[in-house]
Formats: C-alpha cells, structure tokens, sequence
C-alpha cells in the first residue's frame, strides 16, 4: 500500500468550532506568557480564556439551537445532544472556575497559585518572590488545554480518540495540582499521588482499548456495539476489555475503589484547582462514561450491569461513612464527592433515557452546587491560609452571616433536602433506576443519602450552633470573581431547586446518544 | 364555595411575613416581634374564613377550596392544593398555635441563659429577628405539608419542615441542643427518605405518571408492592408521630426545644405523622393497610403503656410531657387504623386536642422553668402558694390530659376507644388502662410541684403575666367549649373519616355493637 492512496478525513469543522475555540485560546495564552508585558499579563490571560470560553459556549446554544447530531472526522466525533449537554455545562463551569483562579484579593500574596513552586516555602528565593508581586499566569493555559480536553472527552466516539482527550485533560490537572502556594508539600505530595494512580489507571484504560480491539477488530464505538450484536468472537476479550476500560474511567468520576486519590489531593490542591476537578473534570469523565457504556456497550449491559450495581454500592455507602470521619472540610467535600458519584452512577445504571437525563440533569446541578461550595472554603481564612479544619468553622455565622448561610443552603442542596436541586437530581436519578428495575439500589441510595446529611448537617452545628473561638479564622472579604462564582452556583442551585423544568426538559431532549 | 385559592394564600402569607421579618434592619428586635404576630394573627382571621367557609353539607364535595397548577411536567409533579376536613382542622390547629406559641416567646430569646462550665462555647445565639422568621417559615410549611394533594409537593413540604424546626431546637435550645437537633433531623431524613423510596415506587408501580393523590388511589396494586410501599410510608409517619418503637427522638426534642418550638414540634408536626396514616397509608395500600392494621394497633398498645410508665417514671418535667405524647399518640395511632367512623373521627378529634392541651401543658411547664431555671421536678414544691394562677393552668391542662370529662380530650379519647372496641375488643380493654395511668404521672407530677410546703426553687416563682396567662387562655377555653360541644369539629371531621373509609372499602361494624358498648363506657 502507497502512502498517497491514504486519503486524508474530511472533517466537518463547524460542529467542532467550541473544542477547537477553547485550545485556541490555550494556544494564545502560551503565547501571552512569551510576548505580553508581565504587568499586564494577568488581565489578558483572564480575558482570553473568559472570552474563549464564553464564544465556546455561544457556539454550544447555537449547535444544540440547531439539533446538531452527527459523527464527524470518520466518525471518530459524535457531535450529539448529550455531547452539546455537557459541553455547554463545562464551559459555565469552566468560567466560574477561571474567575476562581482569578481571584487574588483573598491571599495577602496574591492568588492561591505559587509562580516558583519548586522554591522551599519559606526560602529567602521564596519570599523574594512573594516581594516580587509576581503572579503566576501560566496556570490559565493550563487550566483552559485541561478544559479543552473536557470538553473533547465526552465528544469521543473512539476509544483512541478518547485516550488522547483524557491524557489532555489530565496532564495539566497533575501540575496544577501541586502549585498551592500555602501547603505546598501536601500539595506536591498531593500532584504526585494523581499523577501516580492517573497513569495507572490510563494504563488500564489503553489495555482495555487493547482488548476491545482484540474483541471487535475496531476502536469506534460504533463498530464495537455492531460486534457485540453478532456471534464469532471472544467474550473473554470483551468483559475484560469492559472492565478495564472500567478502571480507568471510573478512576476519574472517582468511583470505590477507585476513589483512593480523590481525598488527597483535593485536600491538596489549591482550592481553585480543586473546584475545578470537583465541577468540570466529574462532568467530563461522567461524559464519557455514559458514551462508552451506553453506545459501545449499550446491548451487553447484562453483562456490565452486575459490576456497576456493585461498584454504585460501594461508592454510596464508603463515600458516605468514610466522609462521617473527616476533620478537614476539603476532605468531607472530596469523600462527599464520592458518595456523589455513586447516586450519578445509580442513574447511569438504570440505561433507559430517563436515565440519561437524570445523570445529565445531576452531573450540572452538582457541578455548580460544588463550584460554589469550593468557592466559599476559600474565603475562611486564618494567618496561615485557608482554614479548612472542621473545628475552625466553629461560630462562623457569627463572624460572617452571610458566608454562613450560603454554605448552609449549598449543604442543604447536597444532602438532597427538597427545595433545592440537589432534591430534584436526586429525585431524577433514583426515579429512573427505579424505573429500570433498580429498587434495592434506590434504597441503598436513600439510606446512604440519610448518612451524607449527618456529616453535611455536622457542619452546620458547628457554624450555628457553637460560638467562635477568639483565634478563630476570619471571612475574607472576596473580589467580584469569586463572588460572582459562589452567585452563579447558588442561582443555579435555587432556580433548579425551586423550578428545574426547563432544564429537564433540555436534559430530555439531549438524551439520545447518536450511534 | 367560591374560587379564592384559600391554600396558597395561607400558605404564603406567613412566608412573606417570615421574609419580612427577616428583612428588618439590626436592632428592631421589638417591631419584629410585632410583624410577626402581627402575621400569623392575620394567618388564624384568614383561616377562620376559609374555615367558615367550608362547606359540611351532605353531599358537599370531600376537598375543597382545590387548586391544581403544573409544576414539573416531565416529572409529573403538580402543584396541588385543597383540604378535606381532616387538613382543615389540622391547618387551623397550627394557624391557632403559632401566634399562641409567638406570645408565650415574645421575651424567650432574650431570655436564654448562658452555658457555664465545660460547655460554655454552647452559649445560644440571640438573634430575636431569625427566631421568629424561624417560625413562621415553619408555620408555612405546616400549613402546606396539610394542605398539599400531591405525593411529591406532600414529600417536598414534610422534608422542608425539618430545617426550620432544626435551627430552631439548635440555636435557642437548652443545653444538648446541638444533640437534640441532629438527633431530630436524622431520625425524620430517614424515614422521609424512605418515604421518597416508596414514594418513587408507588410513582412506578402505578403507570400513572401522575403524583397527584387523587389519580393514585383505587388502584389495584399487587400485595407484595402493596406491603413494601405501605411500610415504606409508615415508618415514616411512625417516627413522624412518634409511635413506640420509633419515639426515641421525642424525648430529647421536647426537652432541649425552645418552648414555643416544643409546642409547634409536638402539638403540629407530630400530627403530620397520624395524618399521614389517614390520609396516605390507608387510601392508596388498603390491603397492606387491613394485614397489617393489628400489628400497628399492637404497636399503639405497646407505646399507650411504655409512654405512660415511662412518664412516671421521669424526674424532668419537659420529658414527662413529651412521655405523655407518646402514650397519646399511641392512642391517636390505634384510632386512625381501626377502621371505623367514630375511631377515626375520634383519632382527628384527639390530633387536634393533643395539640391544644400538649401545648397548653409544655407553656405551662416552660413558663415554670423559665422562672426556676431547672427542669427537674424535685427542685419545685409548693408553687401553687406563689403563683395560683401559673398553678391553676397546669392542673387545668393537666386534666385535659388525662382526659376528664367536660374537657374535650375526653370526647376524642372515648370515641377512640369505643371505635376501636367494636373491632379490636382486646386492645381498647388493654388501652383504657393507660387512662388510670395518665391520672396517675400528671396528678404526682401535679402535688410534688403545686402542692405540700413552698420550698426549693418554688421560692423565686413569680405568677403569670398578662401576656403568658393570654397565650394559654385561648387554649384551655376552646378545650372546655369542645369539651362539652364538639360538633363544629366533628361536623367537619366527619364526611372526611367517611371518604376514607370508602376508599379503604370499610364499613362500620353493626350498630348494635356500638350501642352496646356505647352504654358499657
């Protein structure tokens, strides 16, 4: 075979203007670090990747607008309602976290994120820097190539496509990781460890893609579901290459006993960073999740189902007890993220189009109730930064009233208390479940649900009903940014709460895998 | 009959008046208590007009004042109001309670003494304006979870309701509060989130696509679903009410509540509970509801007895009170599953008597403690020299609860057992004997405080003022007035009981029977 008769792909580029737009403005922001003027720096930065973002999003609404659904690039891209769903989720998410980064009225050094973090904390290089004024900026590329990644992840209709997006975006989620300012060596210990068990578990996921094509002889998820339907090849191959391809992706929504990491490093991470992961990187993995499963694998279910099922129980139930234990706010977050992901994992088990729309309908409200829930952490505030123990949050409604009542409703919202989006995630998910014959999944998921509101309604007690001790922390008064953020998240949080309707009609009408 | 939405405009004017309070500047502690009262007064007039406007004719329709808006289409959710006579009077006990309750607090918040000693940080948290925005967020959220006519808006309200009640025990509670509020909120969460379970299932299993109540009775469920649902909803209205085994929560709640939040928490929400038995247990799972009716009359038994003995054995008195609800709400409970009219309108009667005695009963005993600052009975003797009038509400609201004659709790406590005699013998000979007992724990609890030589802390009781002597007059007199013409409530209780009965597919046993045993009582 020549290598002239290889023809290259025609490729629709329309539908694929909001990915592109997005590594677009990560290109130009590496470019921004090389030819802009360090003042200015910072403002450009932010304003390209706000304005990448937000064009990307316009693109999204004007695609969903239009009913896009097609594969493009040799069907190597699905371009379908819940690619446009979650897409279009990514990209607020994604600027509310920008904002977050953006934020440097908090920290007395500016900004959460160390420019040198390979000076010794503390060092004279160290606080020569701090001297300095110098912010680091190269973190917004960075976070805009792990969001392009994000919003390519769940688009893939290939599992080699796939693999590439998830290293995308998981190679600059590694280093941001590990640039607290405050911290740092939790941090970096914190980087490490993701870096570590993300690679492992990439490995498994390209083992899987190895088996599969074993299996059907192709790596799109197309062919794959065409193979499983006819007879003459290895089933061997096929459940190993589902469970693999298991362990990697439920490594990255964060699912027992692939949960390990979660803890660590959003404790870890600086907090911005962390929201980040929390919000965007769950819905993106989610993303992919359900394409894999449900597209590719959507006629051998009887054989997935059994694993889910036991991989939803445990990630409800650890995630739920294990969060009871926890002393540091940032950890309860991270293991109240597993719980999380179980009750996702019950709607994505129910594979029925309630199902889908359910999990997609979740994956959003949670996604900003999170990003807000972040955002405040990082406004209590002692000498030494962020004042993330439990006990520091003793009497907070007395210091500050308002940060008080905010993160109270956003527990609220996440222990599934009526009234807020969180109830009617919930009620979506476990609706659905039931509806595919689920029950006794949906009652582990209600008592497991009982469990969270324990430790979501601990911290409540603390902030209400105790009095502050005088060395308390303090609530740091944020900029715009952040406000705006922990705004758009509680909007988001109460609207849906109070009249999730058009949102749920929206999730319903992107429920259709195009296969 | 006219078209006002009567429901929604009872249930949002104390929301906007809890909004409004809330709103106030810093500092105007005093008009905010004014507000306040000054809304859930206008909350009881309006209620009286939607009362008076009921229409008790024979043939009347069963709900009125029915509202029916879509909420969520694609989750078929509606937001569905009315009320039937049961919600009626349980709306107009809680519209009647809040401004008694706001009274009987106009001066608790400030009143609230500081921890001393290890658990010093517990010292409350004062804000006058949160605790009675507090209130009335909860007053609407009563008044909805009533007045709701669809599973889920039912559902949304119940859970609702807790949060309100939460800070409320949390924040102006006495010293476990912390403990009693999580306790309170956990042990509801579980059972509601059962409930949901059930509630998702009976969504399923119906086909319906509907969670509107009245497009999900009559309909033939299988047993097993049946059973499942039925349990599902009962357990939670079991620790709702609290029927014995699941009263553990009560107990700890009465006692570290505010006052008036005691009085809301046992005389309103609690019903929501035996409510829930009459209103969704028995019309949409009749057959789990028959099979397994004398299992919970067993359990209604168990808690007429435990509640009763334990209460006599209490030495706080917020815990004695909350004990005697327990034996209460086991009679309310054997009422509502007995299947007969009188059991049943007897049961609703008792719900709101409960409410109006157990209420007058835990002000009573708040006023005391307030003034004693202590809550064990042994610190108290003689009260009755220095404070007559504070001595003589007490033994009033006392009786009412044992139940004397002439005072309403009567009626509701011998239609029960007369209701339930002519179907479960056994049980109503067996539940009598809790009468004898509940004179036995008031009338001790009665003497050793009141009576025998002033002594203790009975020396620094100063009499009622004003103000706390008209928070609890309305309650004992509207008790003496249905005590001897209960017919206004009956009357309205009654085409409802009825209905259920219908859709359970009862009939009452031979009036031959009743009369019998009409004359035995």
């Amino acid at each position: 075979m020549n290598t002239d008769q290889i023809t290259a792909p025609s490729i629709a580029y329309l539908p694929l203007i909001p990915i592109l737009v997005v590594f677009g403005a990560a290109t130009v922001g590496v470019l921004v670090e090389a030819f802009v003027d360090a003042a200015q720096r910072r403002v450009v930065q932010i304003a390209v990747a706000v304005l990448g973002l937000a064009i990307a999003f316009g693109y999204v609404v004007y695609l969903a607008d239009q009913g896009t659904n097609r594969l493009i690039a040799e069907s190597a891209l699905a371009i379908d309602g819940p690619t446009l769903f979650l897409q279009g989720t990514l990209c607020l998410l994604g600027i509310g976290s920008i904002f977050l980064l953006a934020e440097r009225k908090l920290d007395a050094s500016g900004g959460e994120v160390v420019s040198q973090a390979s000076h010794l904390p503390g060092s004279r290089e160290d606080l020569a820097l701090v001297d300095s004024g110098r912010v680091q900026t190269e973190i917004y590329p960075l976070a805009m190539f792990a969001l392009g990644g994000m919003l390519l992840f769940p688009a893939c209709n290939n599992l080699l496509l796939m693999f590439v997006a998830l290293e995308v975006l998981s190679l600059p989620l590694y280093l941001m990781a590990g640039l607290a300012r405050r911290r740092r060596l939790l941090s970096q210990e914190a980087a490490l460890k993701y870096f570590l068990l993300g690679a492992f578990a990439s490995a498994f996921f390209l083992y899987g893609v190895a088996l599969i094509y074993g299996y059907a002889g192709s790596v799109d998820l197309g062919d794959i579901l065409t193979a499983t339907g006819t007879t003459g090849h290895s089933d061997a191959l096929l459940l190993l290459g589902i469970a693999m391809l298991g362990v990697g992706l439920l490594f990255k929504v964060g699912a027992v006993p692939f949960h390990s990491w979660t803890p660590d490093v959003y404790q870890g991470s600086p907090t911005p960073v962390t929201a980040l992961m929390a919000s965007c990187t769950k819905v993106a993995a989610f993303g992919a999740l359900l394409r894999v499963f449900y597209v590719a694998f959507g006629s051998s279910k009887w054989d997935w189902r059994p694993m889910m099922w036991a991989v939803a129980i445990l990630t409800m139930v650890v995630g739920a007890i294990l969060a009871v234990t926890q002393t540091d706010v940032k950890r309860m977050l991270a293991y109240s993220s597993i719980a999380h992901t179980g009750f996702i994992l019950v709607g994505v088990i129910a594979v029925n189009r309630d199902g889908l729309s359910g999990t997609l309908f979740y994956l959003l409200t949670y996604g900003f109730t999170t990003l807000a829930s972040f955002a405040v952490v990082g406004l209590v505030r002692d000498s030494s930064g962020e004042a993330t123990h439990l006990s520091q949050w003793a009497g907070l409604a007395k210091r500050s009233p308002e940060v008080a009542g905010v993160f109270t409703f956003l527990l609220l919202a996440l222990a599934g208390i009526p009234l807020t989006s969180g109830f009617m995630a919930k009620f979506a998910v476990f609706k659905a479940a039931q509806e595919g014959g689920a029950t006794a999944l949906v009652v582990i998921g209600v008592i497991a649900s009982a469990i969270t509101a324990f430790f979501y309604a601990r911290v409540i007690v603390l902030m209400y009903f105790q009095q502050p001790s005088p060395d308390g922390p303090t609530v740091a008064i944020p900029s715009a940014f952040t406000t705006s953020t922990i705004a758009l998240g509680l909007a988001v949080t109460v609207a849906l709460g109070v009249y999730p309707q058009p949102l749920l009609d929206l999730a319903d009408k992107a429920a259709l895998f195009i296969r | 009959m006219t078209d006002t939405p009567w429901m929604t405009i009872l249930l949002l004017v104390p929301a906007v008046g809890a909004l409004l309070v809330a709103m106030l500047p810093k500092g105007q502690d005093l008009l905010a208590k004014q507000v306040a009262l000054g809304v859930s007064l206008l909350t009881l007039v309006l209620t009286a007009v939607a009362v008076a406007q009921f229409d008790t004719r024979a043939g009347a329709p069963r709900f009125q004042f029915e509202q029916h808006q879509e909420w969520i289409r694609s989750l078929g959710v509606t937001y569905s109001l009315g009320a039937d006579g049961i919600a009626l009077v349980l709306i107009a006990l809680a519209a009647l309670l809040v401004p008694v309750v706001l009274l009987a607090s106009w001066d608790a918040v400030e009143e609230l003494v500081d921890v001393e000693g290890p658990d010093a940080k517990l010292t409350p948290n004062k804000s006058v304006k949160s605790f009675f925005a507090l209130m009335l967020v909860l007053e609407s959220f009563m008044i909805g979870v009533f007045a709701a006519t669809d599973v889920f808006l039912f559902y949304v309200f119940f859970e609702a309701m807790l949060i309100p009640m939460y800070f409320l025990i949390g924040m102006y509670g006495g010293p476990r509060r912390a403990y009693a509020a999580v306790k309170v909120l956990l042990y509801s969460l579980v059972g509601g989130l059962l409930m949901l379970a059930a509630v998702i299932g009976l969504y399923v299993q119906s086909g319906r696509s509907t969670f509107r109540w009245d497009q999900l009775i009559h309909q033939d469920l299988d047993h097993t679903t049946q059973v499942w649902l039925f349990l599902g909803f009962f357990i939670a209205f079991a620790i709702k009410a609290p029927l014995f085994p699941f009263h553990t929560w009560l107990p700890d709640a009465g006692a570290e509540s505010p006052t008036g939040g005691a009085v809301l928490l046992v005389g309103v929400l609690d019903k929501v509970g035996t409510f829930g038995f009459l209103r969704y247990c028995l019309p949409l799972f009749p057959w789990a509801a028959h099979e397994l009716a004398p299992y919970v009359i067993a359990l209604s038994i168990t808690g007429i007895m435990y509640g009763a003995l334990l209460a006599l054995g209490q030495k706080e008195m917020k815990r004695l009170v909350s004990y005697t609800s327990v034996a209460h709400f086991g009679f309310i409970g054997m009422g509502c599953l007995a299947f007969t009219t009188q059991a049943g309108t007897g049961a609703v009667f008792y719900m709101v008597n409960h409410g109006l005695s157990t209420g007058a009963l835990f002000l009573v005993i708040g006023f005391l403690v307030d003034r004693g600052k202590s809550r064990l009975i042994s610190d108290y003797s003689g009260v009755a020299k220095v404070a007559p009038v504070l001595a003589a509400m007490f033994f009033i609201s006392g009786l009412s609860a044992l139940a004397l004659p002439g005072l309403s709790t009567f009626v509701s406590e011998f239609l029960v057992l007369v209701g339930t005699f002519t179907r479960y013998k056994v049980a109503a000979v067996i539940a009598t004997t809790g009468i004898v007992l509940a004179a036995l724990y008031i009338l001790l609890a009665y003497q050793r405080t009141m009576q025998g030589p002033l002594g203790g802390l009975g020396e620094k009781v100063k009499d009622l003022k004003a103000r706390e002597v008209a928070a609890v007059a309305p309650l004992l007199v509207l008790m003496l007035f249905l005590g001897f013409y209960p017919k206004p409530v009956t009357d309205i209780v009654n085409p409802a009981v009825k209905a259920t009965m219908q859709d359970t597919g009862d009939t009452d046993p031979k009036p031959t029977d009743v009369t019998a045993t009409g004359e035995k009582g």
